[in-house]
């Protein structure tokens, strides 16, 4: 098909716009000058600063842990709830199901924080637990959204799945639990490092829900960087954001490389 | 599996069991707590509301409710601005997602099948960097003394720096940077399906391009319009990031008063009611877009 | 149309017996009320249009469907409500459903893991399995490495390796093409014969089920329409449906003027003279008369002293290679269809379009339908 030599400008301007902040935080990072914008010379001391400011470490570790947590959480309920919706066929309360499983992929995220914070101090009130607010709550609430969107993954990679691989391995004498374990995992399993890579991100990254839901002591990195970055400026954040890319996009360069070798 | 004898089996019990249970009680159950609260009296205490129910002695259980906290958001000027003030950025901002996104979605889809992954990829791979660090770059990109006003100024095209940070304008890049990969997502996902034989009988029954667009390609991409709109207009209403970093003091926005309420007036109540508002608000699309997504995940289903 | 027929067996026990199975989805009904028995050692195909029920059939048989009412028997014992993994039969499907995370070797190995064969057994029957099936050195291959015939020899193979009693096998050439499937139709059958296991086949492809079945059902809505070897089906249909779904097929229809000694004459409508045909039918009845295109004979001179001789002109002649087929239309305005081989090299047919022909066959190679 031939395309329009706007069109490619239109998309030139698109990738542009969605890619410029970024290589301008990358190239600030290492600017010498505090004023981040004005270029004072090449420097790594913002990394240096990073490295020694704990509260960012703290706040790094925890993170990673509540997203660990919660992803793995989110993985395997919205495994089941994929299989509910895929495998189940019509069962009474389907529909209610689904409701609840696609609602939180498009309700506003200081909706899901309050709701979160309330249900945890009712039940705190109700029956003692949880005892505070911190790693616990922020995991659940994390666990609960990233589940919406894990189910959208899986659910997808399911629905796609011959359903006679299934019936062949019952054929050929697996009991329904065993193939859903020899035959079922293995092959969706791409979907479900997705899903869970997705679930992890989306932790690692909110600020909303887990401000509604942190307590003292328990600060996230994205409550940290949020709170540094609207006094103004920081050159820390900067460094934080590149280290940030330059993971993520070596992890997805791993997986694409792994992804075509596979396939060869 | 459509075996009979498993249909009653324990497993496939516990299967259904545990996500719904999760569900109800970690996502239904606090909206509910929401609503009640949001009909409870504020308080100055811990937690900051009154019980709406009270177990009285004689074993009756006194209701109280009121409607007080959704009297004062009409009457309270600032929560009927922010009200509007949302709706219209959210409505902008999804309009110009549109316009940046539509291009190049179809873009991607007439690109030679082997380079679409790729490029699609690089729509995918910002979401997947902290979306709090990028909205941060634009404060640096706009700031009066920041590097788009130190572009334009060199290049001698302005003598005053533009005031960008902290207005609508920030607050409309922002949102459309943010969610416009949600955009561009679902309307590749249809233009992709589109059948190109289809512009090609256009062609061949005298169509010129731009009429094939606007008679076939446009309303065939209708159902991923919807979808791309509802996926960045439904979370821009409640933004509370991206008006707070970017927005200016006159930027009111349900999802930063709704913080603010919460976190600094502690009228927990009042805040309920808010994202009772909101929820309102919101529920046509919201279902909207459940329609769709439903409809959509039903057909790959069988 | 190959018309090998298959040499009967002795009479053996039945591998399967379906008695007065229905199977309905809400208010669908797939199939309605089928009794059957296949013997052991049969090449046994369910032949029929898509939806006609033949796959519900052939799963209710693997246990992947419970009947709503009636009962399956495998090797004389009841298995209705036993699980398919359970049940002594494999099956072979449409796609070969390969589990793609595992090579051939695997692949092959499943089932005889799951069936707890002592470990140092396995090996060496995956590998008699493959060479059975000509894919011995293909074992580390995974399925998307391999073409679809592999993909198909490795699926039966998957099948056979595990000795159960019954092979079924769900449309097992539809996703090769034509030149590959008709080679594969024989190795099927030579496989077949080798190990000796019940196969029951679905197919949709008359040819398929002609070529490679020792018997044949041909299913409609949910009902078997005829049981019989290939040549039964094809020369003595029991019905106008079996005859028209099995090949090409002219049909008189009419009523029986005469009936005696088993030989019936018959007035068909458009026909100016009688028809004979073997037969016992009450006279007055209303029937058909089936005759296959090239069991007539067509000439230009009418035939002398012949039975069942119409005439008419050629209005439609379509040239197939070995084959031509001429729409010879009567009188009356019924066009008959007839085939003739193209035995010799020529340019021209011998006969051609406008041609006056005189069309005729012989009694016994007619066939009367009620």
């Amino acid at each position: 098909m031939r395309r329009s030599s706007s069109l490619i400008t239109a998309m030139a301007f698109g990738y542009a716009f969605l890619y410029a902040p970024i290589v301008l935080l990358m190239v600030y990072s290492f600017n010498a000058s505090r004023e981040v914008s004005v270029w004072g010379g090449f420097s790594t001391k913002w990394y240096a600063e990073l490295l020694d400011n704990d509260a960012y470490l703290n706040a790094a570790w925890l993170s990673l842990k509540i997203a660990a947590t919660s992803a793995t959480g989110a993985l395997v309920l919205g495994t089941l709830a994929a299989l509910v919706l895929v495998r189940f066929g019509r069962f009474s309360g389907r529909l209610l199901f689904n409701g609840l499983i696609t609602a939180p992929l498009v309700m506003p995220e200081v909706i899901l924080g309050l709701a979160m914070l309330l249900l945890f101090v009712a039940l705190e009130d109700l029956i003692g637990w949880p005892d505070g607010r911190g790693f616990t709550t922020i995991a659940i609430a994390h666990t609960t959204i990233g589940m919406a969107y894990a189910t959208v993954v899986v659910r997808s990679r399911l629905a796609q799945m011959d359903d006679s691989l299934e019936e062949a391995a019952m054929d050929l004498g697996a009991r329904p639990a065993k193939v859903f374990f020899l035959i079922t995992l293995p092959v969706i399993a791409p979907s479900l490092v997705a899903a869970w890579l997705l679930a992890f991100t989306l932790s690692l990254d909110d600020v909303v829900v887990a401000q509604f839901v942190s307590g003292p002591g328990s600060t996230t990195l994205p409550i940290e960087v949020f709170s540094s970055v609207r006094l103004g400026v920081s050159p820390q954040v900067n460094a934080l954001g590149t280290i940030i890319v330059v993971v993520v996009a070596v992890i997805i360069g791993l997986a694409t490389w792994l992804a075509s070798r596979k396939k060869r | 599996m459509r075996v009979g004898g498993l249909r009653r089996d324990w497993g496939r019990r516990l299967v259904l069991a545990v996500p719904y249970l999760w569900l109800l009680v970690f996502f239904l159950a606090p909206l509910l707590i929401v609503g009640k609260i949001s009909f409870s009296e504020s308080r100055i205490g811990i937690p900051p509301y009154e019980p709406l129910l009270d177990w009285a002695e004689e074993g009756f259980a006194i209701i109280r409710a009121t409607l007080q906290n959704y009297v004062l958001l009409f009457q309270d000027d600032l929560y009927v601005e922010a009200y509007v003030q949302s709706l219209t950025i959210a409505g902008i901002s999804t309009l110009l997602c549109l316009l940046i996104g539509y291009p190049m979605a179809l873009g991607i889809a007439r690109a030679p099948e082997k380079s679409r992954g790729p490029l699609l990829l690089l729509v995918i791979v910002p979401f997947w960097t902290s979306f709090l660090i990028r909205v941060y770059s634009w404060m640096t990109i706009l700031r009066d003394e920041g590097v788009l006003n130190h572009a334009l100024m060199g290049l001698g095209l302005i003598d005053e720096p533009l005031v960008i940070l902290n207005t609508d304008w920030a607050v409309y890049i922002g949102i459309v940077y943010s969610y416009l990969p949600f955009m561009v997502l679902p309307l590749y996902a249809t233009l992709e399906k589109l059948d190109p034989t289809l512009l090609e009988a256009a062609a061949d029954l005298g169509a010129k391009p731009i009429r094939a667009f606007w008679s076939v390609t446009l309303p065939l991409s209708l159902p991923g319009i919807v979808a791309g709109s509802l996926l960045v207009f439904v979370p821009a209403v409640g933004e509370y990031v991206i008006p707070n970093l970017l927005g200016g003091g006159d930027t009111q926005m349900l999802g930063k008063a709704l913080w603010d309420v919460f976190a600094q007036t502690r009228d927990w109540p009042s805040a309920a009611a808010l994202a009772v508002a909101m929820l309102v608000a919101l529920v046509i699309p919201i279902a909207l877009f459940q329609r769709i997504q439903t409809r959509m995940e039903e057909e790959g289903e069988r | 149309m190959s018309l090998a027929v298959r040499p009967e067996r002795e009479i053996r026990p039945p591998a399967i017996q379906i008695r007065g199975v229905e199977k309905r989805f809400g208010d669908a009904t797939a199939v309605a009320g089928i009794d059957l028995e296949i013997r052991e050692g049969e090449f046994f195909s369910l032949l029929g249009p898509s939806g006609c029920g033949k796959t519900t059939l052939l799963r209710m048989m693997a246990g992947f469907e419970t009947p709503t009412s009636g009962s399956v028997l495998i090797a004389g014992a009841d298995m209705t409500a036993v699980p398919p993994y359970e049940r002594p039969v494999n099956m072979m499907f449409q796609s070969y459903a390969l589990f793609p995370h595992m090579n051939v070797a695997d692949n092959v190995a499943f089932g005889l893991k799951q069936d707890k064969v002592p470990k140092a057994e396995i090996p060496k029957r995956v590998a008699e399995a493959l060479d059975l099936v000509q894919m011995g050195d293909f074992a580390k291959r995974k399925p998307h490495q391999m073409s679809g015939g592999q993909r198909q020899r490795v699926a039966l193979a998957r099948c056979l390796v595990k000795r159960p009693k019954v092979v079924l096998l769900d449309e097992p050439l539809s996703a090769l093409d034509k030149k590959l499937r008709e080679k594969t139709q024989f190795e099927l059958v030579n496989i077949q014969e080798k190990v000796g296991i019940t196969f029951v086949m679905v197919t949709h492809d008359q040819e398929e089920a002609m070529t490679m079945s020792t018997r044949i059902a041909v299913m409609n809505a949910g009902r078997i329409l005829q049981v019989g070897r290939p040549h039964e089906i094809y020369e003595y249909p029991t019905s106008r449906m079996v005859a028209d779904f099995i090949g090409t097929a002219n049909f008189f229809a009419g009523v029986v003027e005469d009936s005696q000694n088993g030989q019936v004459t018959f007035r068909a409508e458009g026909v100016a003279a009688p028809l004979v045909v073997a037969g016992n039918l009450a006279v007055g009845a209303h029937a058909a008369i089936m005759v296959r295109p090239e069991k007539i004979i067509m000439g230009r001179e009418a035939p002398a002293g012949a039975i069942n001789s119409v005439s008419g002109v050629v209005v439609e002649i379509a040239y197939l290679g070995d084959v031509s087929i001429y729409h010879v239309r009567l009188e009356s305005g019924l066009v008959v269809l007839v085939t003739n081989a193209n035995l010799r090299h020529s340019a021209e047919p011998a006969v051609t379009w406008d041609d006056r022909v005189h069309l005729s066959w012989h009694p016994g190679n007619a066939v009367l339908l009620p």
